[in-house]
This record gives C-alpha cells, sequence and structure tokens, in this order.
C-alpha cells in the first residue's frame, strides 16, 4: 500500500498485481499497466485536455512506473508498515471533514472531538465516533490536550491528525503525544521547537544556505556603522525604529546619499515616540510577494518539494487566495525555490508536510526565507490539484513510517489551480469577520475542476470562539486562465445568505485585470482598492420586478396552505376580480434607506403585469405579460424582456439585535444570475415599528443586555458601584472586536449579572442598573 | 373523591374516539361532453355578439367610475390625513392572493337626483381573510363623508342576510350614521337602518361572529354596527364613536366636548370597554382584524385547522424563567403575561382588550398547535375585569375554543365603590360565563386562587378538565391572616385564632388539596406547557359536538355575544 493512487480500487488492482509478479520485468510490465490505469484516473480527475494530456500522459506514466520501481524495491527490502486503522482528529470545521475523507478512503476508522456548540456540526456527523471535548472557547476545547489525549486512549485511537491551528504547531502536544505512545501526524518536536523561534530558524537557515532577509539588528548605532551596513545589504533599505509601530520612525531609503539623513529624522522621530532612538536596517522590497513551498519529508530522511504556492494577494495579513504554480516564475527560479527549501526542511531533519515560505522580490526575483510552518497549510489543496496527490495520504503514510509515495523527478506539474477562502467577513467593513447562521447556502457543483472544501451546511452557525472559515473552494485548468475561468464561474454559483461574506469581493479580485495579468503582490488589495470595492450597483428594474413576483407568488403559496380546502375555486381563481376589476399589489421594496422602489404587480388570467416606480413616482420599467412561477420555495422562473430566468430569492427576516420584538424586517436576498447580488429590504408598517419602539423602551428599565453572542471580556463595576452616564459597564467580544457597553444615564448598579469570560447569548442581561431618579424616589 | 371515582373520571377523559375515514372509490364515467354547433363567424353570431359587447363595455365604464368612489378629490383628501383609501384598506384586508367576489357595485347607481352615490357609499363582497371566506362590508367616506343613504341599509341588509346561507363571517368596516334629509327612508321600515342591527344580534345568535374596524367616525347608527360587533377595532386618534356627536350633545344637554374625548379609542379601549382593540393606524387596525379572523376557530362554520404537532413554535423564552417571576409569595404580583410568554407557541399572543379592565389578561394562543383562549390575573377582579373576562369566555364559546384559566386571584374587589359598581352582579356575569361555556376548560392555579376569584376562575366546581397546581398554589375562601382578622372581629379567643390562622394555612396549601384530589396533581412551572398541551389534544379528538344548539323555537336561551 505505497502508492500514491487516488483510487482505492486501483489499488486493490496494483496490490493484486505485485503479488502475482514473480520476476522484476513481469513485476514491472505489470506495474506499467496498472500505472496507465491510475494515470488515466488522475487525468480524468485533473482535467487536462487534449493533445496535452496524450504528452503528459506518457511523461507521467514514465514517471510513475519510476516510482513504482521504487515501490517494488521496498517491497524487496522490507514490508510497508499498515496505516491506522484509526485516528483522532483534533480539529473541526472543514479540515476536519478534509482529513476525514482520507481517512475513509484508506478504510480508516476516524474520531472526531466537539465543543458545546459543535454537537451538530459536519464533522461530527462525519466522524466514526464522536467525543464531546469541553466548552466553546477553544482554550476550554479544541486546545485541551489532556482531554484529547485521554479521548484518544479511550477510543483507541493510534494516531491524532492535528489539522491547522489549534494543537498544530504546539510542540507540547507532540511531546505529550509521544509520551502517551500516540503518534502525532506531523513534524518530529524538534523540528517544530527550532522554527517556532524567528531567530533560532534564521540561523539554521543561513547555516544551510538558505537566504533570509539581509538586515541590520545589532546594538551599534553609529550612523558611520550603520550606513556600512546599508551598503553591504544593498540599496534600497529600511530603517525601522526597534520599538516603532504605526510608520513612526520608519524610512524608506532609496540611495546611499539619502541615507544620513534620513537616519537621522528616522531617530528624531522614534526618540520623540517612544523614548528611544535605536533602529534597525534592512533590504526594502517595493514589490513583495508571498511565494511558499510545499515539502514533504519521510522517517528515512528523504525530503522532496511539491512545487510553490502563491499567496501574495492578503487582507488583514492573511491570505484569502491562493494559486499554483506561482505566476511568471521560470523553471530556474521554480527550482532553486524548490531546492532551498529542500534544504531548510533537511536542515531540521524535518517530517511531514511542512511549508517554507518566502518573501519574493517581484523586480528582482531574489526570495528570502521568512519562516516554516510545520503543519498541513490551509491552501495545501492547489498543490493537490497540480501533482494530483493526497497530501493527507502522504502524511498518513509518513506517520506510519513509510517512505515518501514519489521521488522528486516522479513528482508532476500539471496545469494551474486557485483556491479562493470563503470567510464570514464583511470587505467593505475592513474585512471585519461576522458571525450568524447560514441561513441558505448553495455552492458551486463539485466536479474534477471544482472541489469544495467544506466544513458547514446551510442551517449552520459560523460561531463567534473559531475562525470563520466557511470553506475553501479550489479549482483547476490547464492553464492559469482557463483556472481562473472555473474559479470566476464557481464563484457566481456560490450563494450565501445569513451572514457577510466575501464572496462577491473574491469575484471581483478574481476578474480584476491586474489579477488577471498576474501582477500579484502582498501589496494588491489597497493598491487596486477603488476597482475592487465598485459602488454598489442598485437593483434594475428587471431585478425588482424579479423580487416582487417572488413575493406575490410565494404568498400565494401561503394563501393556499392556510386555507382549509384547496379544493376550492376560493384558491384556484387566484387574483380574481370581476366586471372589469383588476387585482393590484403594490410592493414597496427599499434598497437602502433613500433608495426606495414602488412595484406595481397585476394579475390577471394567470399573467402577470409589473411597473417599477421610484419614490417620485417615475416610472422606472414596465413589463407586460409576465409568466411567473416558483419552482420550490427559493427559485423563481420568470421570462423577462425574451429572456427566461431563473432566480434564486432567499427571505430572511432581520431582527435588529432584539429577539424579543416582533419588528422584524423581512430582507430579500436576490442571486439575479448576472453575478451581482442584491439585498432589498420590505419595510415593515410603520405601526409596527411603533410597537417595537415601546417594548423597546419598555425594556430599558436600566437592564442591559448583550447586543449579539459574545464573551464578556470584562466587567468593569460591582454591585452597588454609582456609575455615571457613559460609563464602561461591560465589555463584550465577538469575533475579535470588542464592544463595550455603557451606562445610559446616571445610577446604582443593582445586579451584575456576568462576569469575566461568560459566553452571552444575544439578549442576556447582563447587568441591571437604576436610573438615579427612581433612587431618589 | 375516592380511587373508583377517579379512575372512572380518567376513564371518561381517555374514551378514545377512533375516526374512520371512508373513502369511497370514485367511479368515472367517460361521459362524452356537449358539442357546440355554434357558427361563431355566422353574420347572427357576429351582430349578437356586438350587441352584448356593446353593453358590458358600458357596464364597464360605469363601474369603472363607480370604483373611482367619491373621486380623486376625496380620495386626495383622505390620504392627506394619512388614512388609506376604502379600496386599500379592502385590499389589505384581503389575503394576497383571493378573489374577491363584489356584490351589487351597481347599487343606487342613478337613484338619488340630489346626489350621486356610488355603490351607495359601501363596498360589499365576500373575499377571502386568513383562509377564510369573510362578507366584507367597506365604507366609503368619500362618499357623502359615509351617511347612510337608504339603499346603503338595503345593501347592507342584504349581505347580512345572505350569511344566514353562507355562513361568512362578515367584517364591517363602518363609520357616518343616517343620512338626515333621508331619514324617513333609512330609519323606520323592516329592511331599514334597524334591520341591520337586527340582522347583526341574529347572526350572533347563530354562531356567526362579526367583526368591525372603526377608520372614521362611527355616528348614531354607525355606533352600534361597532357597538353590536362581536369583536371591533379602533384606530387611535382617528375612529370615534358616540351616539351623537359633539353638536348635537351640546344642543341636547349643553354639554362641550370634543370628538376624541366623547368617543376617541383611547377612551373607549380603556373606559368604555366600547372598543377591544386599540390600533396605531388604518394599516394596524386591518392587521388586528386579520388576526381576530385567523383566531375565529370553528365559529361560522370553520374548521381548525391543525398544524402538524412537530410544527408548533416553541416559546421564545425559557420556562425554567418561571420559578424567579411567580415566586412563591402569593402577595408579590407579577404580570402573566411573562408567564404566557414562556407557554404558549412562538410566545405569540394577540390579546383582547388589552387595554380594557387590566386586572386580567386575555387572548388567544396556541399551545402545542391547538388554538386556545387563556384567561390569566394581573390583579384583584373589578367590574371592567369581570365584564371583559365575560366577553371573552363568550366569544371562545361561540368559536368552540377551549379555554386556559391561569389562576392567581385574591377575589372580586370590596368596599363601597366597588358595590356601588355593581361589584357583585358583574361578577357574577363572569362566573356564569365561565359555568355555561361549553368548551373543554382547564385550569391552573400558577398562585393564589381565593374567594370568588376560585369560580370566576374556573375552580374545581367549574368542570374544568383537567386543574392542575403549581407547587406554590395557594386555594381557600380567604388568606390566612384576612381570616383571622375577620375571626379576630367575631371572636375574642385569641388563641383561637393563631390556630385557626395556621389551620387555614396548612389546608389553602397545593399539597393539602391534591392529597384530596381536589385537583388533577401538582405540576412543575417549567412542564405546564406540555401538560396542557396533552390535555388540550385530548380534548380535540372530541367531535366539536352541535352543543350550540340554535334552534329557533321558543327555547329562549340564544343571544349570542354580549359586549359586556
Amino acid at each position: 500500500m505505497l502508492t500514491s493512487s487516488r483510487s482505492s480500487q486501483t489499488k486493490v488492482e496494483l496490490v493484486k498485481t505485485l503479488s502475482r509478479a514473480r520476476t522484476t520485468h513481469r513485476a514491472l510490465s505489470g506495474l506499467a499497466n496498472a500505472s496507465s490505469r491510475l494515470q488515466t484516473s488522475s487525468a480524468a480527475m485533473g482535467g487536462v485536455r487534449g493533445v496535452e494530456r496524450s504528452c503528459r500522459h506518457v511523461e507521467l506514466q514514465q514517471r510513475l512506473i519510476n516510482g513504482q520501481r521504487r515501490l517494488y524495491n521496498t517491497e524487496e527490502t522490507g514490508k510497508a508498515k499498515p496505516l491506522f486503522d484509526k485516528i483522532l482528529i483534533a480539529n473541526r470545521g472543514e479540515i476536519a471533514c478534509r482529513v476525514m475523507k482520507t481517512a475513509k478512503k484508506l478504510g480508516i476508522k476516524t474520531v472526531a472531538v466537539y465543543s458545546e456548540v459543535d454537537r451538530n456540526a459536519l464533522h461530527v456527523k462525519m466522524a466514526d465516533e464522536a467525543y464531546y471535548v469541553g466548552p466553546a472557547p477553544s482554550a476550554d476545547s479544541y486546545l485541551r490536550m489532556d482531554k484529547i489525549i485521554q479521548i484518544a486512549k479511550q477510543s483507541g485511537a493510534q494516531a491524532i491528525h492535528p489539522g491547522y491551528g489549534f494543537l498544530s504547531e504546539n510542540a507540547k502536544f507532540a511531546t505529550a503525544l509521544e509520551e502517551a505512545g500516540i503518534t502525532f501526524i506531523g513534524p518530529p518536536v524538534t523540528a517544530i521547537t527550532s522554527m517556532a523561534s524567528k531567530s533560532e530558524s534564521k540561523d539554521i537557515m543561513i547555516a544551510a544556505g538558505v537566504p533570509c532577509v539581509p538586515g541590520y539588528h545589532g546594538s551599534n548605532q553609529d550612523p558611520q556603522h550603520l550606513l556600512e551596513q546599508a551598503k553591504r545589504i544593498q540599496f534600497p533599505v529600511l530603517i525601522k525604529a526597534v520599538l516603532g509601530g504605526g510608520g513612526k520612525g520608519m524610512r524608506i531609503v532609496h540611495k546611499e546619499s539619502e541615507f544620513l539623513e534620513a537616519l537621522e529624522s528616522a531617530k528624531r522621530e522614534s526618540l520623540k515616540s517612544f523614548s528611544d532612538d535605536n533602529v534597525l536596517v534592512e533590504k526594502y522590497i517595493q514589490k513583495p510577494r508571498h511565494i511558499e513551498v510545499q515539502v514533504f519529508g519521510d522517517t528515512m530522511g528523504d525530503v522532496v518539494s511539491l512545487w510553490e504556492r502563491d499567496c501574495s494577494v492578503q487582507r488583514r495579513h492573511q491570505k484569502i487566495i491562493e494559486e499554483a504554480p506561482a505566476p511568471g516564475i521560470s523553471e530556474e527560479i521554480r527550482k532553486d525555490l524548490c531546492d532551498k527549501a529542500v534544504a531548510a526542511a533537511k536542515a531540521v531533519g524535518y517530517v511531514g508536510a511542512g511549508t517554507v515560505e518566502f518573501i519574493f522580490d517581484d523586480d528582482t526575483k531574489v526570495f528570502y526565507f521568512m519562516e516554516m510552518n510545520t503543519r498541513l497549510q490551509v491552501e495545501h489543496p492547489v498543490t493537490e490539484m497540480i501533482t494530483g496527490q493526497d497530501l493527507v495520504e502522504w502524511q498518513l503514510h509518513v506517520a506510519a513510517g513509510n517512505p515518501l509515495p514519489l521521488t522528486q523527478n516522479e513528482i508532476p506539474l500539471i496545469g494551474h489551480a486557485f483556491e479562493a477562502r470563503i470567510y464570514a467577513e464583511n470587505p467593505r467593513n475592513n474585512f471585519m469577520p461576522d458571525v450568524g447562521k447560514l441561513v441558505h447556502l448553495s455552492t458551486p457543483e463539485a466536479s474534477s475542476i471544482v472541489r469544495l472544501e467544506e466544513g458547514f451546511k446551510e442551517g449552520s452557525s459560523i460561531e463567534v470562539f473559531y475562525d470563520p472559515l466557511i470553506a475553501k473552494l479550489v479549482v483547476k485548468g490547464s492553464d492559469r486562465t482557463e483556472a481562473l475561468r472555473v474559479l470566476r464561474k464557481a464563484l457566481e454559483e456560490y450563494q450565501v445568505v445569513g451572514l457577510s461574506t466575501n464572496i462577491e469581493f473574491l469575484r471581483t479580485l478574481a476578474g480584476h485585470p491586474a489579477f488577471i495579468d498576474a501582477e500579484v503582490e502582498t501589496g494588491f488589495i489597497p493598491k487596486h482598492y477603488n476597482e475592487l470595492f465598485p459602488p454598489l450597483p442598485k437593483p434594475t428594474p428587471s431585478v425588482l420586478a424579479q423580487s416582487a413576483l417572488y413575493l406575490v407568488l410565494r404568498d400565494l403559496e401561503k394563501d393556499r396552505q392556510l386555507s382549509s380546502s384547496t379544493t376550492s375555486p376560493w384558491s384556484s381563481l387566484a387574483f380574481r376580480r370581476f366586471g372589469g376589476d383588476v387585482h393590484k399589489r403594490i410592493i414597496t421594496l427599499k434598497a437602502s434607506p433613500k433608495d426606495v422602489y414602488h412595484v406595481h404587480v397585476t394579475s390577471s388570467s394567470g399573467r402577470y403585469h409589473v411597473q417599477v416606480h421610484s419614490q417620485s413616482g417615475e416610472v422606472l420599467g414596465s413589463f407586460e405579460n409576465l409568466d411567473a412561477s416558483l419552482q420550490g420555495p427559493k427559485t423563481l422562473h420568470t421570462e423577462i424582456e425574451g429572456r427566461k430566468l431563473q432566480t434564486t430569492v432567499v427571505s430572511q427576516l432581520d431582527h435588529h439585535g432584539s429577539p424579543s420584538i416582533a419588528s422584524a424586517e423581512e430582507k430579500l436576498h436576490i442571486f439575479a444570475g448576472d453575478s451581482q447580488r442584491y439585498a432589498l429590504t420590505i419595510p415593515s408598517p410603520s405601526w409596527l415599528l411603533s410597537l417595537g419602539e415601546d417594548a423597546k423602551k419598555a425594556m430599558k428599565g436600566g437592564g442591559m443586555r448583550a447586543p449579539m453572542p459574545s464573551v464578556v471580556v470584562d466587567v468593569k463595576v460591582a454591585n452597588g458601584d454609582m456609575v455615571k452616564k457613559g460609563q464602561a459597564i461591560v465589555v463584550l467580544e465577538s469575533m475579535k472586536t470588542e464592544t463595550v457597553l455603557r451606562a445610559e444615564q446616571d445610577g446604582k448598579v443593582v445586579v451584575v449579572a456576568c462576569k469575566k469570560g461568560d459566553m452571552v447569548e444575544e439578549g442576556t442581561e447582563l447587568a441591571i442598573i437604576e436610573p438615579l431618579e427612581t433612587i431618589k424616589d | 373523591m375516592n380511587a373508583s371515582q377517579t379512575s372512572s373520571r380518567a376513564l371518561q377523559t381517555l374514551r378514545t374516539l377512533p375516526v374512520n375515514v371512508c373513502r369511497g372509490s370514485r367511479h368515472v364515467h367517460t361521459l362524452p361532453p356537449l358539442q357546440t354547433l355554434v357558427s361563431t363567424s355566422s353574420p347572427e353570431f357576429v351582430e349578437r355578439a356586438n350587441a352584448m359587447n356593446g353593453l358590458v363595455s358600458e357596464l364597464k365604464k360605469d363601474l369603472a367610475a363607480i370604483r373611482e368612489g367619491g373621486g380623486p378629490k376625496a380620495q386626495a383628501r383622505m390620504k392627506s390625513k394619512g388614512k388609506l383609501l376604502p379600496r386599500e384598506r379592502l385590499a389589505q384586508l384581503l389575503d394576497p392572493a383571493s378573489p374577491f367576489l363584489e356584490l351589487s357595485p351597481l347599487a343606487a347607481h342613478n337613484v338619488y337626483r340630489d346626489a350621486d352615490v356610488p355603490g351607495a357609499g359601501i363596498i360589499t363582497g365576500i373575499g377571502r381573510v386568513a383562509g377564510r371566506e369573510c362578507m366584507i362590508v367597506v365604507n366609503d367616506a368619500t362618499v357623502k363623508g359615509g351617511s347612510y343613504y337608504p339603499l346603503t341599509a338595503s345593501e347592507e341588509t342584504h349581505p347580512s342576510s345572505r350569511n344566514r346561507k353562507g355562513e361568512q363571517a362578515p367584517v364591517h368596516i363602518p363609520s357616518g350614521g343616517a343620512a338626515l334629509p333621508h331619514q324617513a327612508e333609512v330609519f323606520p321600515d323592516a329592511q331599514h337602518f334597524g334591520r341591520i342591527f337586527y340582522n347583526m344580534a341574529q347572526l350572533s345568535s347563530q354562531g356567526i361572529p362579526q367583526i368591525s374596524v372603526v377608520h372614521g367616525i362611527s355616528v348614531a347608527g354607525g355606533a352600534y354596527t361597532s357597538a353590536m360587533a362581536d369583536e371591533n377595532v379602533i384606530v387611535r386618534n382617528q375612529g370615534r364613536i358616540f351616539l351623537a356627536g359633539p353638536p348635537l350633545v351640546k344642543a341636547a344637554t349643553g354639554e362641550e366636548v370634543g370628538e376624541e374625548e366623547l368617543g376617541g379609542g383611547d377612551m373607549h379601549s380603556s373606559v368604555s370597554g366600547v372598543t377591544d382593540h386599540l390600533a396605531r393606524d388604518d394599516a394596524h387596525a386591518i392587521a388586528i382584524a386579520r388576526g381576530i379572523v385567523g383566531d375565529l376557530g370553528a365559529a361560522a362554520g370553520g374548521r381548525i385547522a391543525l398544524p402538524a404537532a412537530e410544527d408548533a413554535e416553541p416559546p421564545l423564552y425559557s420556562s425554567s424563567e418561571l420559578g424567579g417571576i411567580v415566586g412563591t409569595d402569593v402577595r408579590q404580583p407579577f404580570d402573566m403575561r411573562e408567564v404566557i410568554a414562556r407557554i404558549v407557541d412562538g410566545s405569540k399572543f394577540r390579546e383582547f382588550k388589552k387595554e380594557y379592565g387590566t386586572t386580567v389578561v386575555t387572548g388567544f394562543a396556541s399551545i402545542h398547535g391547538h388554538p386556545v383562549g387563556v384567561i390569566g390575573n394581573n390583579g384583584i377582579l373589578f367590574s371592567p375585569s369581570a365584564l371583559k373576562a365575560a366577553h371573552f369566555i363568550e366569544l371562545c364559546s361561540q368559536r368552540r375554543i377551549p379555554l386556559l384559566f391561569l389562576v392567581n386571584v385574591t377575589g372580586y374587589m370590596v368596599g363601597s365603590k366597588a358595590e356601588r359598581g355593581g361589584i357583585a352582579k358583574d361578577g357574577a356575569k363572569m362566573v356564569r360565563a365561565v359555568a355555561c361555556a361549553n368548551v373543554p376548560k382547564f385550569t391552573v392555579v400558577v398562585g393564589g386562587s381565593f374567594g370568588a376569584g376560585n369560580y370566576g376562575m374556573c375552580g374545581r366546581a367549574y368542570s374544568p378538565r383537567f386543574m392542575w397546581l403549581w407547587p406554590n398554589a395557594k386555594i381557600s375562601v380567604m388568606g390566612g391572616s384576612q381570616l383571622s382578622q375577620v375571626m379576630s372581629s367575631v371572636s375574642k379567643d385569641p388563641a383561637q385564632h393563631a390556630t385557626l390562622e395556621k389551620e387555614i394555612e396548612e389546608q389553602a396549601s397545593a399539597r393539602y388539596g391534591s392529597a384530596r384530589l381536589w385537583d388533577d396533581g401538582i405540576i412543575m412551572p417549567e412542564d405546564t406547557r406540555d401538560v396542557v398541551g396533552l390535555g388540550l389534544a385530548l380534548a380535540a379528538r372530541e367531535t366539536a359536538g352541535t352543543s350550540q344548539t340554535h334552534s329557533s323555537g321558543w327555547d329562549g336561551s340564544s343571544f349570542g355575544v354580549f359586549r359586556m
């Protein structure tokens, strides 16, 4: 069981072939047949086409034959070690599901752990066994090493896959597992420790001949000495205050002649800002790219690279879109990058999946070591797409003590792949994370070129406690242009309602000319900000008409359900009027507070006439004799202006953060099929708002409630404290954002109903402050 | 009170009523359809068709003009006051997809020489509201201020009569009064104005509910269409009901009074009890009316379509909070709505007469999908509270909706003011209504149940299907300390008072009563919803009998719903 095949059936055949083989020659020819079968399936998966495919095919066959020879050799020298029977996945979300998929394929039983809020999560459903690990906060659940080890023992899991994040790069955990006699599916403790320290890792890399960003971090602050250092580093350089931050005490120097002056001003500014004028000098990279190399090592000391990935386009210093191979990289540079990465891994005796990250100067094509991530990365699927390998399967083999499935020269690089990370966040609000329920989730169909790594299904919630990654969309094409086209189409088909996502942003990004031209760099988003965030489009008359028709048809359906007799003509003769009268309904739709439309829908003899009016009464569009029907609760079929349309409309009740008040507004999310998504609100009648206001007033009475599900990070008052209006009472944290709840009037704290660390639901009472006037009474 | 009694009671309640659904196999004969022999191109055909089309287009033209009511000017005036036009009100009242079968739109067309009165000033017809076909009458205030012309009365008496057969629930949107110049043609005869109210009373006695929404001024006769309704709605600061407006009042009595003070929504909803629901605007009033129709239960031949039990929404708030709301000290008041919010489906409660008789809370809700009328105490029962409860029980009885009593009552108000106000008489109405309500009754004592309050709130003597107590429940003729005080005023032995007080306290306790089978058990507060839900489901298995006999003979018993 040493092949890297992705189909277990083929593998079985392969093993059978092996056992039948008596001589080297026969074994080899058998293997060639088997590998051609193998390759057919992997080529089909990869979607490589036409002539290219057949050429690649021959080449790959050769590579695989080589690979199998190696396998044959192993067969001669010793038996392949069996994989585990049962593994525990100490993670959640998409990565836990991803690992389980491979385990299932290999017949390995899986054990999941879950926190309080993950009881019904997808990874729990997928696993063969699942165990409760603790309350929602990571520190009490997915980071509880003791509990996880205990569960592993209890369930009989022989190994633990840590996924990424959580315990994946925790040396203590790896040590504890070793002591407990459980295999850690990851690198050795020493490698984790070395790479965790920035300075240690740099020293190791320099010793191994891996370039690091040149710089001077020493204590000799003599200007002449610093100038010498700058010359050694080569201009342009960056002068940075050691205690600096926020750009204070930072200067970019392009020429030697400007250095001393810039140094003086940087030191002056630093002294003023930080009472310290120590600076450091580093190489300044004008157009940096983030390029990383996937490496893999085995316990025999072999290390290979599975080529590089480009993850340059980032927001908040986190990746959102990754691709492989890196565009615009020559074969020589690729080889250099991969060789350096392998050298880096070898330098620390690396075993398993790892990633060596480089900062790449796009102007000079020079790259420098940044750090090594000692885990399976989020973006590993792009590498899998271009190599046709299953990296989790590799991890399992390596962890079982088997050699790497392929040697360096056997690793293919076919086509181009992208990964788009679907995050619960609001790109238009500085990419702030969002939480909430996936009220509606419709994804592009998975195929050989579209792969989805999902951790959540419709109805799941993205919780405040964890990473807001909803899913990963991975695509491939025979080249970058094709892959991007596939990506754009898939993003257009990706629908999420219930929380803000970056889907539209990713779609805009994937269609941006500079991105298409591969002008990627870490500063891409700020550089192209205006084009990436065009003003929100106004809904077209056609979209407004479709929304109104959806409401009319939806209510027709509701009416029918309400009535006890569906056989009555009172049901079938919907909208019927007599004597020349027509049924007319005016639907008000609000795109923004200033952008209000009135859509007049008249219905007669099963056809609809729709007229879209602006707020001032101007007719924006008029559609006659429309045929419209609902195919399911979310899908509207219409024909407008000679075009067949299938529109997804999702209705959602918006509660304005108060579950107890009935003044929720209905919101329609319209996916009109032109890649544009619209959100329209149906304004609540004024009487409902007025009742809601009264209820809000009645609820005020000093009681302070949580506006959203959050964690109490601080309670600033105690029982009996007198507080002033505007004084901070409770500090909440939700999705890495702090909210300070303040006293609405002067008063006395009579109850504190929460404490630091509490998790509170929306609407939970946190404190009661008796207003001063009441106390006087 | 012995075991055999209990078991026979249980047997009665648990008697199953199997329903055999017989689906007769229908034989489908393939009869040939009628064959047409008409030649559509023959000159005779064309000529006849043209003649007909001529009449039709003429009719359409007239009807189109009639649909404009009092015309654009009058409509604009109405809109400028923030009001909805009559046809807009109609559209909002109807289910969005409902057909509307308009009746007699040509009424009063070219009849009065002095005035054009389109549709006789009203729009009538049948449409669906909340899934139920209703007769709808909308007064059009753009036409002659909504006053009644002779044919208005006739048109209105027609639809009301029609209800006898059709059994639709009429929804009335009235205003105006008799057009005084025409009083002779409006007032005295059998088919005149008076007949409207006669019909309203008759219909109610036959179990056909009538609902009235007051958007404008309902004066004199108009006032009665509202007051005679089983349930009604008024728009705040807009709707007015009085028998005589300020000018007539001044002429008759010299009193000077404003319209709002004389008959505004706030006054009628909180003081007189002439109206049941106070709406904020036209749209709100119509939304309330739709809610009322939705809660008509089995009235007027309606069927209660029960949702699948698993579809029943749980309450929004946790039942574990009930203990903290109620506590164990019967002297500490709490808002019964907080209890209701933790028992009923989706915490949804359509409250009846919210502003009137506020010490009793009444309204419609569902528990595990079963409709139920809830009556809960929010303090001492005063005359208005008793009248409100009696009115509400009548409504539930007419609609065959079971009643749930959530009891925390110290009794009816005492004192000279209350006695002069006839508290005994009003309390008696409530007790009578409870006793005679021919629907399943359920009683849960969530606090105290003292004195006559115990009767009015369906104590054991009033035959609730089930009666449950919360652990804190206290049931006695009066509180121990009061009883002791009363005793001290008639007897002089303090030692005896102390023992007696202790004794009464003990006898009032839930455990004391439950041990003697005065109830069906003590339940945990958080179990209330499920316990009552199971009880309601048992009651729903019994066919809502033909309990309400509407024989037109001499039985002299049937009055319909009294607006108390």
